[in-house]
């Protein structure tokens, strides 16, 4: 790795820290991002000289102040005197390195950065966008990349997005216990958010988005490192990283999506699902499982089995009942039903499907899973309607070429003898 | 003299590595393990998983305590290790030379072992 590129990864990784210890120092989003960058830009013009610092964040952390600190003065001689609480925040620069060693401040901090991210009034997608700008440093023009839109659209989500959270009022004051807990799960959601932009990507998009899969785990192994005790925050990582380990087998060399069963399994990332199943593993010791926990568990059945056929369907389907319990959602209950057919066979599973509908009639998904059920009793004809349903419903070309691939089995099946 | 090389950085900077940098700089060490391997100066390798995938068993009280997380918390992770037969600690220092050149960032520790027994685990 080269010097750059190593001190690249030295910020990219410290940045969260830093940016989260200047907000609190100067309790303005873009004076403590501004800050951050002055002080980058001095730590490429030193580190290659001097070496990397031994602690990057707390070194950024320091020279940030300063740099913030003169601006304000030189912004005083044409501006009004900056507001008290900013200036009297700012002690000794020494104190950067004593409260570096506070580590509930650190952890506060960061859980804050993430956590003005989520604001409830801004939709998932700006959410999503504002953290990659604000905590993981990605620029507009790569963010605006990983959505597939153009890069004076991003630029004014984020603004807008910005402007919104910098009116709702940053919460500076310490949490307690029980709202630490809030944030934690606000945020947790907020980073499965930011996964799930790369994951379910349609084909076409799917290698721009793909790095965003990346990021999530970075960013939810930090929250682990901070919350190491925390199973939800566990299953989180095992979740992403099973998940994520499938990816190279997901695509074709076409661009188009494999589905599960269809996926060469050679090409699934063995250290990811070693990492996760530990983590699955650390997590169960707890005995406090959440939905995360499940879910992930789930995903390792499906990565555990060499070939579709070994999957353990009872278990996933015992996993899913679970999950039914802890977040009632019909489409929780139509992947159960997945399960179930394979276990208990398709009346069983229909006659869990069909209560969904009227809740589901607009899912693509529910249309498919009905269709095979049919299929699979028998009943032709309402497989082909609930077959056409879907295709009209499907997101990506991938998902309508899968529907139709069924259906042209059930037409060659009809024609024959 | 039997070494143990102890790889210690910082793992989140390694985790903001890009996929690519990874596998060019992995190639760049299985060049030089590939030269220790041929002079058979090559003990086990080992890379760990990351601090968030480790447990603790504080063993000073009774029972035990187990606790989530690696041992200590520090700004450097112990990220791996290599078991290398040297003749003397110049020559293991230039070992970790090499290991630096193809894998910059961090420290080495070199250890000297007192005991080995190379087991017979599989991989």
């Amino acid at each position: 790795m080269s010097d750059l590129a190593w001190i690249d990864a030295a910020l990219t990784s410290a940045r969260p820290q830093a940016v989260g210890a200047l907000l609190r120092y100067f309790r303005d989003l873009d004076t403590a991002e501004e800050a951050f960058q002055n002080a980058c830009l001095r730590a490429l013009k030193a580190w290659p000289q001097n070496g990397p610092p031994r602690d990057a964040a707390a070194w950024l952390i320091m020279v940030g102040r300063n740099t913030g600190i003169d601006a304000a003065r030189r912004a005083k001689k044409q501006a009004p005197l900056p507001p008290e609480a900013l200036i009297s925040d700012l002690g000794d620069v020494e104190d950067a390195v004593v409260e570096r060693l506070d580590g509930a401040h650190y952890r506060d901090d960061i859980l804050r950065l993430l956590f003005i991210c989520c604001h409830p009034d801004l939709p998932p997608a700006q959410q999503v966008a504002v953290a990659l700008r604000i905590v993981s440093g990605l620029s507009v023009q790569q963010i605006a990349r990983a959505f597939v839109v153009g890069e004076s659209a991003m630029e004014q989500r984020i603004t807008r997005a910005k402007a919104r959270i910098a009116g709702a009022g940053v919460p500076f004051e310490a949490p307690g216990p029980v709202e630490r807990v809030e944030r934690l799960s606000s945020v947790a959601r907020m980073v499965y958010l930011i996964f799930n932009e790369g994951y379910s990507a349609n084909a076409g998009e799917a290698r721009a988005r793909s790095p965003l899969c990346g990021e999530a785990i970075r960013l939810a192994r930090l929250l682990l490192k901070l919350y190491p005790a925390e199973p939800e925050i566990m299953g989180l990582v095992a979740l992403m990283l099973l998940q994520h380990a499938r990816a190279a087998a997901r695509l074709d060399a076409g661009g188009e999506i494999v589905l599960l069963d269809d996926q060469d399994r050679a090409l699934w990332d063995r250290e990811l699902i070693a990492e996760g199943l530990a983590l699955i593993d650390k997590a169960m010791r707890h005995a406090r499982p959440g939905p995360y926990q499940v879910q992930a568990a789930i995903a390792a059945l499906h990565d555990r089995a060499e070939r579709p056929e070994d999957t353990d369907w009872p278990q996933i389907d015992r996993l899913y009942a679970h999950l039914e319990v802890m977040q009632p959602s019909p489409i929780i209950t139509l992947n159960r039903a997945v399960a179930v057919d394979k276990v208990r066979g398709p009346e069983a599973a229909l006659a869990m499907v069909e209560p969904l509908a009227e809740r589901l009639s607009g899912y693509f998904y529910f249309h498919g899973v009905r269709g095979a059920l049919l299929l699979e009793l028998g009943r032709t004809e309402d497989a082909r309607i609930a077959f056409n349903r879907a295709i009209a419903l499907a997101n990506t070309p991938a998902e309508a070429a899968h529907i139709r691939l069924q259906l042209d089995r059930l037409m060659a099946g009809a024609s024959g003898p | 003299m039997l070494y143990a090389i102890l790889c210690y950085n910082d793992e989140s900077a390694a985790w903001s590595w890009s996929k690519d940098e990874e596998d060019a700089c992995m190639a760049r060490l299985a060049v030089v393990q590939e030269k220790l391997a041929t002079q058979g100066k090559l003990g086990p390798v080992a890379r760990l998983m990351p601090t968030t995938a480790a447990t603790t068993l504080r063993k000073d009280r009774e029972p035990p305590l187990v606790i989530d997380g690696p041992f200590a918390e520090t700004k450097e992770q112990l990220l791996g290790f290599y078991v290398v037969d040297c003749a003397s600690l110049d020559e293991a220092l230039d070992v970790a030379r090499d290991l630096a050149k193809a894998n910059p960032g961090g420290a080495y520790e070199i250890r000297p072992l007192a005991v080995f027994r190379p087991g017979d685990v599989a991989g």
